[in-house]
Formats: C-alpha cells, sequence, structure tokens
C-alpha cells in the first residue's frame, strides 16, 4: 500500500495544482450527479461553466460576474488573514448583515436629504457595523477563551433576526404598502451604489474588493504584521516569542474580516439588492469561506477563485432557468469543491511512496 | 550457574529513505545482564529497540528470543512474547489514572479492583509505592516513570527495554532505579538499557553494545573501558577539547529579583533571583520539568512578570515584551527548535525574522527587507558551519544539530548584552555540539553575560563558572564551579522524592 | 395558566434533537477529532429520516435510515481527515455546506408532505425522547468503565502514545465519527418527523452548532450534555410560550434567545476554565490534531 511522508515546505507546483484538480474532480462528479438525476451531464456543465462567459445571453450574464464576485472577493480577503493565524471567523454571513442594516440606517435617516456625505457616512457605517459585530467574537475570546467559531456563527443566526426585525419594524417602509422590507435604496440617489461602468457589473463593492486584494497583498508579503499572521498560524509558540500578542491579533482579525464584510453587505444593499428584507443575506459570507480556501489564502487565488465562485452562482441561475435544475445544485457544487480541495491538499503537505 | 540466551539478534538492518538507520546488527542479551546500548543521537539505537518491540519492521535479519524465532507484528506481539519497553517520552495519559494507564499498556487486563490491589501491592514491593487512582497529570516525572516500570514488571517480562530512563532523575533516584534493575535482574530477567551516560553506563551495566551510524561497533565490558574510551568509539574520533580560558566577570549585567510566576500549567516559579556579570556564564541544572521552561519565557518577556523582577543594566524590563527587551540586548534561545525558536515551514531566511529583525535592520518601520534577511542568514550559515542548500531551505529539512547551530547563531551574532539559552545541545551530533559550546564561550568572552539551562550536567560543568539548581521551581543559591562534586550537584537538584530502596525478599 | 408538566414535556421534545447530536459529538471528541459538520449530518438526517418515515409510514424506519444517512455522510469527514490527514476545521464545514445543499436540492419534491405521526409512550413521552435520555448514563457506563471506553478516551487524549502500545487510533476514532454522524442524523430526524412534521430546507437552523456549545459547556460529561440539552429546551419553549403569549417583544428578538443563551452559556464555561483552578476536566489533549503514524 501507500505511505505519507511529509513535505518540509509546500512546493508552488502543488499549490497552484490541487485547486485546479479540485475543479476538474467536482466537474466531472457533478457531471455523473447530473446524469443520475436525469439531465444530461454535458450540457448541464457547458450552461454553468461555458455560457454565462461566451453563450448566447452572456452580454447579460457576464456583467453578473462582477457583481456576485465583488462581495465574495472583498469578504474573503478579510477571512484570509484570519485563516492564516488560525483564527476562525465563520460569522462573515452575520458581519455582512449587520453591516449592510447600519449603512441602509444612515441611508434611510437622511431620507430624503441630498449630499454628498450621505454615501461615504453609509460606507463608514457599514464597515463599523462589520467591524463591532467580529468584534464580539474577538472579545469573548480575549477575555473569556470563548471559541471563536461558534461565537460568530451563533451571530449570524441573531444577526438575521435582527434583519428581520428591521424589515418587520423599524425599517418597514412607510411608503411600501405594508410589505415588510426597507425602502428601496436604488431610487434614494445620493445613498444608492449604481454601476460605475455600464453594463460592467463593476460598482464601489468591486473597486472595495481590487483595494482589498491590493491592501491583503500588501500586508502579507512586504509588512511585517503579516509575518506575523503566518507565524501564529504555523506555529503559535514561535509567534508568542516573537512578541506577537495574540489578543491584539484575535481582535486585528476579526475586527478586519468583520469590517471587510460589512462593507460588502453595505455595498450590496445600497446596490444590487436594494433594501433590508426579512430574508437579507444570500450567503456570500459562507460561500466566502470556500473562496478564501479556494484561492489557498492567497490574493491572487483569492481574485481568480472568487470570480469561479460567482460564475458557479450564474451558471447555477442559468441551470435552473434553462434545463430546470434544482436551485440548491450550486451549493451543493460549491461544498463538493471545497470537499476535493481539502483532499487533494494532501498532495501538497505530503510525498506519496510504495511501501518498501 | 548456567545463564543463556534471552534475546539474539542477526544481521539486523533497516533502510529509510535517505539513511541506513541499522546496518548488520548482531549481538545478544542474556538472562540476568543489564547490557547497555550506547551510541550518539542517529546511531541508530532508536531504530533497533523499535524493531526488538514490533513498532518497526526489519528490511534484513533474523532474532530469536528464548530461543525461538522472533518477528513480532506491532507491540501487542511483543508483549505477548515477554518483551517490555520503557520508553523515554512517557507513553502515559495524563487525564486517566495510574489503573487505567496501567490497563492500557496490557493485554489481559485484570477487573478494575483487582488491578488496584496488585498495583498498590507491587509498586510497595519494588519501592516504587503508587496510589492506582491518581492522575498522571497530578504526579512527577520519577513518579510517572514508576508507572511505565510498573506496567511492564505486570507482565513478567523476560525481557525488559529502558530507553533513556535517567533522563528525567536526579543521582539519587537513579541510584534506587538500578537498586530495582538490579533486583530484576536477579531474578532472571535481561535487560537492554538505553543510555549515552557513559558514567552511568561503567557503573550499573555487564555488557554495552556500542553503535555509531547505523552499524555495531563493538559488544565490550564498560567495566574494562574508562569514559573517554567509551566516547572515543561512540564518536569514532578525538573528541575536540572546550576551551574555557580564563574570562573576568565584570559589571553586573542583569538583576533577576523576587520573580515568581503563578501556578497553572506547568511548574510556578518561586521566588526566583541571581545576578550575572558581564562575561560570566551562569549554569542552572534541572532535571527537566522543573521550571526550565518557565524560567526562559519569564526570560524572554513571553511571560510578563511584576514590575521590579527582572532589569538589564539597571533598566527594569519585567513588563516588557520579547521585542523591547531584545532592542535592548537581552536574547533568547529556547529548548525546542521546532515550533517556538523556529518555524518548520519557513526557510532559514524568513525564521531570522523571528527574533533578528530590530537588531539587525531586517524590519524597518514595519516593512520587512527580504535581501537584508537572506544576507543574514548566510551570515549565519557561514559563521556556524550550517549544513544546508542554502538560505531558503525550510527550517524543518534541516537535521537537529544544524538547526541548533542556526538558532542558536542566529542570537549570538545579534551581540547580545545578555544571552539566556535553555538545552542548547540537547538531541545533537558530538561536532555541533562542540561548536555550540565553543560558540557560547566566545560570546562570553567578548563580555557578554549567558544563562545556560541545561540538564546534561557534564556540560554544565564544562561551561559554567558558577552553577545553580533549579528544583520545584526554585532556584538555589549559586556556587562556582570549581570543584564541585557529583553529590553536591544531586543534593542541590532534590535528592530522592520519597522514594525508598527495594526490599523484596533475594 | 402555564402548566409546568406539559412545559416539561415541550422541553424534552425541544431538547431531543440536540441530545442527540450532542451526545454522537461527544463521543467523537473524547476520541479526539473536532468534527463542526454536525449540523450537516443533522439535515441530512432531518431529510433522509422524514422521506424514509414517509415511504414506510413508519417513524421507526425513519429514524434508522436518519443513522444511515448520517453515519455515511460522516465517513466522508473520516476519510478526509483520518486517511487525507486535512484539517478538521475546514473539513467540517465543508460537509456542512455540502449536507445544507444536498438536501436542499434533494428535498424539494418532500416540501409539503407530512410526516406519519409517532405514538406516544409512557408518561406521554414518545419512545426517542426515553431513548436520548437512557443513552446518557449509557455513554457515561461505556466511557468510564469498559476497555472499548478506555482505550477510545487514550486516543482522544495522547494518540501517540495510543499508537505506540498498539491500539489502531485510525480505526477507533473512523467508529467514533461513524457514531456520531448516526446520532447526529436521529437527532435531525426528530426535528423533520416528531418536532414539525414537514420538510423544509435548512430546518435544522443552527441546532448542530448548538449541539456542538454544548458538548463544550457539558467539559465533554455525558450528564452535562443532559444538562445543556435540557437548558437548551428550556429557552427554546419559553420563547415560544412568550411568543404565544403575545408579549410585547417582537417575535424575531424572541427567537434569537437560543442562540444568545448558547453564546452565554459558552462564554460561562470558558470562563471558569480560565479563571477558576485548572483541576477540572479539559478538553481532550489530542483534539483537532491530525494524527500521522510514521511506520
Amino acid at each position: 500500500m501507500f505511505r505519507l511522508e511529509p513535505r518540509a515546505s509546500a512546493p508552488l507546483l502543488w499549490q497552484v495544482a490541487t485547486p485546479i484538480l479540485a475543479v476538474l474532480a467536482t466537474m466531472i462528479v457533478g457531471g455523473g450527479l447530473f446524469a443520475a438525476m436525469g439531465f444530461d451531464p454535458l450540457a448541464a456543465i457547458r450552461t454553468i461553466f461555458w455560457d454565462p462567459l461566451f453563450g448566447p445571453a452572456s452580454g447579460y450574464s457576464r456583467p453578473q460576474l462582477l457583481v456576485k464576485a465583488g462581495p465574495l472577493i472583498l469578504i474573503a480577503c478579510g477571512l484570509a488573514l484570519g485563516f492564516r493565524a488560525g483564527i476562525w471567523n465563520i460569522g462573515a454571513e452575520g458581519q455582512y448583515v449587520i453591516g449592510a442594516i447600519c449603512g441602509a440606517a444612515v441611508a434611510l435617516a437622511a431620507y430624503p436629504l441630498d449630499a454628498f456625505w450621505i454615501f461615504p457616512a453609509m460606507i463608514l457605517a457599514g464597515a463599523a457595523g462589520g467591524w463591532a459585530w467580529g468584534m464580539i467574537p474577538a472579545l469573548l475570546r480575549n477575555w473569556f477563551g470563548a471559541s471563536e467559531i461558534l461565537v460568530s456563527l451563533m451571530l449570524v443566526y441573531v444577526a438575521q433576526r435582527i434583519a428581520a426585525w428591521m424589515a418587520f419594524g423599524p425599517m418597514k417602509n412607510p411608503e411600501g404598502f405594508n410589505f415588510p422590507g426597507s425602502r428601496n435604496l436604488q431610487h434614494y440617489d445620493a445613498a444608492s451604489n449604481p454601476e460605475l461602468i455600464a453594463n460592467s457589473g463593476l460598482h464601489w463593492g468591486g473597486v472595495a474588493a481590487v483595494l482589498a486584494l491590493a491592501a491583503t497583498w500588501f500586508l502579507m508579503s512586504r509588512h511585517v504584521l503579516g509575518f506575523h499572521i503566518r507565524t501564529a498560524g504555523g506555529a503559535p509558540r514561535a509567534a508568542r516569542f516573537a512578541g506577537v500578542r495574540p489578543e491584539r491579533l484575535v481582535a486585528l482579525c476579526l475586527g478586519v474580516s468583520g469590517a471587510l464584510a460589512g462593507l460588502a453587505g453595505l455595498f450590496e444593499v445600497a446596490g444590487p439588492a436594494g433594501q433590508i428584507t426579512e430574508s437579507f443575506g444570500s450567503g456570500y459570507g459562507f460561500t466566502a469561506i470556500i473562496v478564501a480556501f479556494l484561492g489557498r489564502l492567497h490574493p491572487l487565488g483569492i481574485l481568480l477563485a472568487g470570480l469561479l465562485m460567482a460564475l458557479t452562482y450564474i451558471g447555477g441561475e442559468l441551470a435552473q432557468m434553462m434545463l430546470n435544475l434544482p436551485a440548491a445544485t450550486v451549493q451543493v457544487f460549491q461544498g463538493m469543491l471545497l470537499f476535493f480541495l481539502l483532499g487533494f491538499d494532501l498532495l501538497t503537505r505530503y510525498r506519496i511512496r510504495r511501501r518498501a | 550457574m548456567t545463564v543463556s540466551n534471552v534475546f539474539r539478534a542477526e544481521g539486523l538492518g533497516k533502510t529509510y529513505p535517505g539513511v541506513r538507520a541499522n546496518d548488520d546488527i548482531s549481538f545478544a542479551v542474556e538472562g540476568g545482564e543489564i547490557h547497555a546500548l550506547l551510541g550518539e543521537n542517529g546511531a541508530g539505537k532508536s531504530t533497533l529497540v523499535k524493531t526488538i518491540y514490533g513498532l518497526v519492521r526489519p528490511d534484513e535479519g533474523r532474532m530469536a528470543l528464548l530461543g525461538a524465532p522472533y518477528a513480532p507484528q506491532d507491540p501487542r506481539a511483543a508483549r505477548a512474547a515477554g518483551v517490555a519497553m520503557v520508553f523515554q517520552h512517557f507513553s502515559l495519559f495524563d487525564a486517566l489514572t495510574v489503573a487505567e494507564n496501567i490497563a492500557l499498556g496490557m493485554e489481559n487486563p485484570p477487573p478494575r479492583a483487582e488491578l488496584s490491589r496488585r498495583i498498590a501491592e507491587l509498586s510497595r514491593d519494588y519501592g516504587l509505592p503508587l496510589n492506582p487512582a491518581r492522575r498522571i497529570a497530578s504526579l512527577s516525572a520519577g513518579e510517572r516513570q514508576r508507572v511505565e516500570i510498573l506496567r511492564c514488571l505486570l507482565q513478567n517480562p523476560r525481557l525488559l527495554i529502558m530507553d533513556e530512563p535517567t533522563s528525567v532523575l536526579t543521582p539519587q533516584e537513579a541510584d534506587i532505579l538500578f537498586a530495582t534493575l538490579r533486583q530484576l535482574a536477579g531474578a532472571g530477567t535481561a535487560i537492554l538499557y538505553i543510555s549515552h551516560k557513559l558514567e552511568e553506563i561503567r557503573s550499573h551495566c555487564d555488557r554495552a553494545t556500542i553503535l555509531r551510524q547505523g552499524k555495531l561497533v563493538d559488544t565490550v565490558d564498560p567495566r574494562a573501558h574508562s569514559a573517554r574510551e567509551l566516547a572515543a568509539m561512540m564518536v569514532g574520533a578525538e573528541m575536540r577539547l572546550v576551551d574555557r580560558s580564563g574570562r573576568k566577570p565584570g559589571a553586573p549585567v542583569l538583576e533577576v529579583r523576587g520573580l515568581s510566576t503563578p501556578t497553572g500549567e506547568g511548574m510556578a516559579l518561586k521566588d526566583i533571583a541571581l545576578i550575572l556579570r558581564a562575561g560570566e556564564i551562569l549554569g542552572i541544572g534541572g532535571v527537566a520539568g522543573n521550571g526550565q521552561e518557565e524560567l526562559l519565557a519569564a526570560l524572554s518577556g513571553e511571560t510578563p512578570t511584576a514590575p521590579g523582577t527582572i532589569a538589564l543594566e539597571g533598566r527594569d524590563l519585567s513588563r516588557a515584551g520579547p521585542e523591547t527587551r531584545r532592542r535592548a540586548g537581552l536574547l533568547a534561545a529556547p529548548e525546542d527548535r521546532l515550533g517556538h525558536a523556529a518555524v518548520p515551514e519557513f526557510s532559514l531566511a524568513e525564521n531570522t525574522l523571528l527574533t533578528a529583525g530590530s537588531r539587525q535592520g531586517l524590519i524597518r518601520r514595519g516593512l520587512i527587507d527580504r535581501k537584508a534577511a537572506t544576507g543574514f542568514a548566510q551570515k549565519v550559515i557561514r559563521a556556524f558551519d550550517v549544513r544546508t542548500p542554502g538560505p531558503d531551505t525550510a527550517a524543518g529539512a534541516l537535521s537537529g544539530g544544524n538547526l541548533q547551530k542556526f538558532v542558536i547563531g542566529r542570537e549570538v551574532l545579534g551581540r547580545p548584552l545578555v544571552l539566556v539559552v535553555n538545552q542548547p545541545t540537547w538531541g545533537v551530533d558530538a561536532g555541533a555540539a562542540a561548536a555550540i559550546r565553543q560558540a557560547l564561550l566566545d560570546l562570553a568572552a567578548q563580555g557578554a553575560g549567558l544563562v545556560v539551562i541545561s540538564q546534561d550536567l557534564d556540560e554544565l560543568l564544562e561551561l559554567s563558572d558558577r552553577f545553580c539548581a533549579l528544583n520545584q521551581g526554585r532556584l538555589s543559591a549559586p556556587r562556582p564551579t570549581e570543584g564541585l562534586t557529583v553529590e553536591e550537584i544531586g543534593l542541590m537538584l532534590g535528592g530522592a522524592h520519597g522514594m525508598e530502596v527495594a526490599h523484596v525478599p533475594a | 395558566m402555564i402548566d409546568p408538566l406539559s412545559v416539561f414535556i415541550l422541553l424534552l421534545g425541544a431538547a431531543t434533537p440536540i441530545l442527540f447530536a450532542a451526545l454522537g459529538e461527544l463521543v467523537v471528541e473524547r476520541a479526539g477529532v473536532l468534527n463542526l459538520g454536525v449540523e450537516g449530518m443533522m439535515i441530512t438526517g432531518a431529510l433522509a429520516g422524514f422521506a424514509a418515515a414517509h415511504a414506510s409510514g413508519s417513524p421507526a424506519l425513519g429514524f434508522i435510515a436518519a443513522a444511515a444517512a448520517g453515519a455515511a455522510l460522516s465517513m466522508a469527514f473520516a476519510i478526509l481527515t483520518q486517511f487525507l490527514l486535512s484539517n478538521q476545521v475546514a473539513t467540517g464545514l465543508a460537509l456542512t455546506l455540502f449536507g445544507l445543499g444536498l438536501t436542499a436540492m434533494f428535498g424539494k419534491p418532500y416540501e409539503g408532505m407530512k410526516a406519519p405521526a409517532m405514538m406516544p409512550g409512557p408518561l406521554g413521552l414518545n419512545w426517542m425522547i426515553w431513548l436520548g435520555i437512557a443513552l446518557v448514563p449509557l455513554l457515561w457506563w461505556f466511557l468510564a468503565r469498559t476497555r472499548p471506553g478506555l482505550i477510545l478516551r487514550a486516543v482522544g487524549e495522547n494518540h501517540d502514545a495510543a499508537h505506540g502500545l498498539g491500539y489502531p487510533v485510525r480505526r477507533v476514532r473512523i467508529l467514533a465519527i461513524g457514531f456520531g454522524g448516526a446520532l447526529a442524523g436521529m437527532g435531525g430526524a426528530y426535528i423533520s418527523i416528531a418536532t414539525v412534521l414537514q420538510w423544509t430546507e435548512g430546518m435544522t437552523a443552527g441546532a448542530g452548532w448548538i449541539a456542538l456549545a454544548i458538548v463544550v459547556f457539558a467539559q465533554w460529561n455525558p450528564w452535562g450534555v443532559l444538562a445543556g440539552a435540557w437548558l437548551f429546551g428550556g429557552v427554546t419553549v419559553l420563547q415560544l410560550r412568550l411568543q404565544a403569549a403575545g408579549v410585547a417583544v417582537p417575535v424575531q428578538l424572541l427567537s434569537m434567545a437560543p442562540y444568545l443563551a448558547t453564546i452565554f452559556v459558552l462564554v460561562l464555561i470558558s470562563a471558569r476554565q480560565k479563571f477558576g483552578r485548572s483541576g477540572g476536566a479539559a478538553a481532550p489533549a489530542s483534539l483537532g490534531r491530525p494524527f500521522h503514524a510514521l511506520k
């Protein structure tokens, strides 16, 4: 049989190859799943991966790529910082929702004023809201040693209920015919987050995502904080020895990822979503976890993985419309992708040898 | 009295990728003898005993136990055949009780109540009293070893293998252990005793098999050779003498007063005080688990202490973190090379950033200068003869000795005012160990003050000007090394913890 | 007026899914494995159990199917973490995401259908509730007094030492993971078969995560899990009662109660750990660390 021999360091070749292998494996197994369900596997795979980019209706679906990829990348950058340090922010979805609520609150409070400072104030509020929601698990971990995984996750459920409450209560649109949901911010110019370049899908969220990628790259490769983060993830005792204060790192990672997630939420509520509804939050916070892993916690990888995930979202919607594929297919795909990635990851950490 | 071979090995060989761990080893252990297995780290002792105990399958060769062919598939088969082993790093379960631990080491343990009774009885008879209901976490190192030994004894082994048993014992505790082993040998058990402590082997063992680089050197009577001769057989060359020419200590450079740490995990330090002068080496001896790591962590800044407890050249650093202390000139090298002193996945260049960032200008205004880091790593590699393909090699790929040279060299080249090291040559081959010791002496000669914490008494006697002992978190008063005897050191280290000599009727 | 007995019965019903899932995870964690995929295994069990119960008309068959489905899904986790040595946190998350997606996809046809009712047993409590309560002393006895239980605890405490003594670490862990999956599946099925009597996607609503928190709260002791499950059941019933009573607090805020309670409980137990004397039981020492035997 086979024997596993630990490698001293992960070779670059395998680090790049494993995500690609994972994607291919997902396509193959996913195709098999479709066939078992009675769909034409090749048609399904083509509809999901090829058509959104180059198919007949791609003029409409291509811009959606940036719309979906923007928040994923923005959130994943923040998550990657923490994951590298062994700090697991699983509650990005909650921070996303709270950021949206805070930003929307500023807009709704200012309505119907038309001033230049409203949108920047919303951005600040969104980031601050997400930051604060991320600081709760940070403080509870620092003060009491409570698991940030469980606390941040519980807060997702709390955040979703706050959003529902807002939609039915304090934020309900007085001119909304008593339907739950806030005023639609897309119709409120000073507060809206429109497309910056026609038909590109690029809104301020996309710009923020690019900035986040650049900042993450700089931090991780050139700044001592990035070094501390990597050390804390690889060898916590060595980090302590180097002078890293674990509490500060926890607060930094959870706070920054919370702020970025909150920003993503703000850009979404002021842009494509438009309003706070009772089911606000489309799972970006969880998909971003997959993006972070698929991108190997590296800015370049996150960019590519974010675009790929966005593709699966859009392709999934297309397949739903055109081939009657069930809506949850995309989620299954994404879960499978993560599974395969984790499995193939073995190859970066171990060499496989035949037993003597 | 006829003496028979309990165990015989013929032509045992084992190859791992890149290294021939065992090469054509043949030797025999007789009933009633204490047979030493002698060799440097990396000589192949560990692989050999793992083969005997069934943890490793040999590539070539045969073994025989009591005349019958012996090829255990796993440790359970070995135990069933009558071979028992006490590991160096105890394979005990902290959260479980003594009785549970012993039950796990047995094939068919008796019901709980009877097992507890037998444990209490047997441990008393052998002078190693144990309470079966106590949890391992609450036992001292010597007591834990008792549990290991008892676990073996309850199975009436024909061959008992002991792996570096005295590395965690005081000299007095070690004497009691040997008395117990003598008792066992007297009853006909064969004992295979792994060690690198030459004096111990010469005093207590009947025969010694010496391994070097995977090959058998010879099987000899240790009493017929001097320690120096045995060492030469182990190393294969004359050991380089360490140059300890006269140093004159200068002004006090490090003052520690009333240093205490709270009880938590690990040993609490109690009211530690010492004064270190420039150019002086203070040796701190002690059996593992008496606060060595905690002391280094308190001095390096990983554990904060009360104000006024640590002063460097008069400046109070008690509340300062590791980076502030480094900038002030207080450097440290902890015991664990992998995971504490260095990150295994990082390259040597990146590992320099761990401690040398500020003093060597590798990190300026928060930004990392990769070229400077690589350059400094190369400097360390050259100055300390670190065998490695280059500064971009991962730390985890280096051998123990080379990584230790790098880790110590990284601090030595930082030109510290004070350097604190914990176990500087643990698990390191003789050549690298000598180089490290010489580097430490040279550093002191240049005027730095050194605190060397070590379990190796020979090393401490060689290096230090003054010697004190760390026992149960307390530091004894330092005494000049000149003229100190092993007995006095043993007493400083705390004597035997409540053990008595076995009184099993002969 | 609120009748304490009927409240207690409701509490038991609300506690049972968490009890099953937490007891299963307790065994897994005592063996040294952290399986964050409990939510995924519960939802899988909820769907499989519902589908089987609906098709056969027998809730018992539903629970058996749920156990099998939960165990099967957990094997994906077992292969990844025990053979391919993947990161346990990420793999558990993947399991949850995958389970949620898979059940959303395959559960569509079952929406709107009704489950066969469970017959009430002694004291008006159905047999699953009794089974759950009976499991507590059984698991305690297994872990504390039997040899297989001792071996499992040893593997969780120090897997290197256990391996050195010749115990099959991987096999023990895989069995434990399967057991945890089966129990989580049954817990999830209780929600769809006994509590709600219907299938909706995502219906476990975080119960798996709460079960994980309960294991921490219980300090890895089965009796503590019982206490925690009852506490959670109590909070759930209380907030439902308050909702029904038309209390002047918005429904959404009341329904936050179980999650806030979980956070509170986590903080409480972690603080006691941190500030109290370290003499009490802590997590199994090998928890979460991958085991790689070098032979």
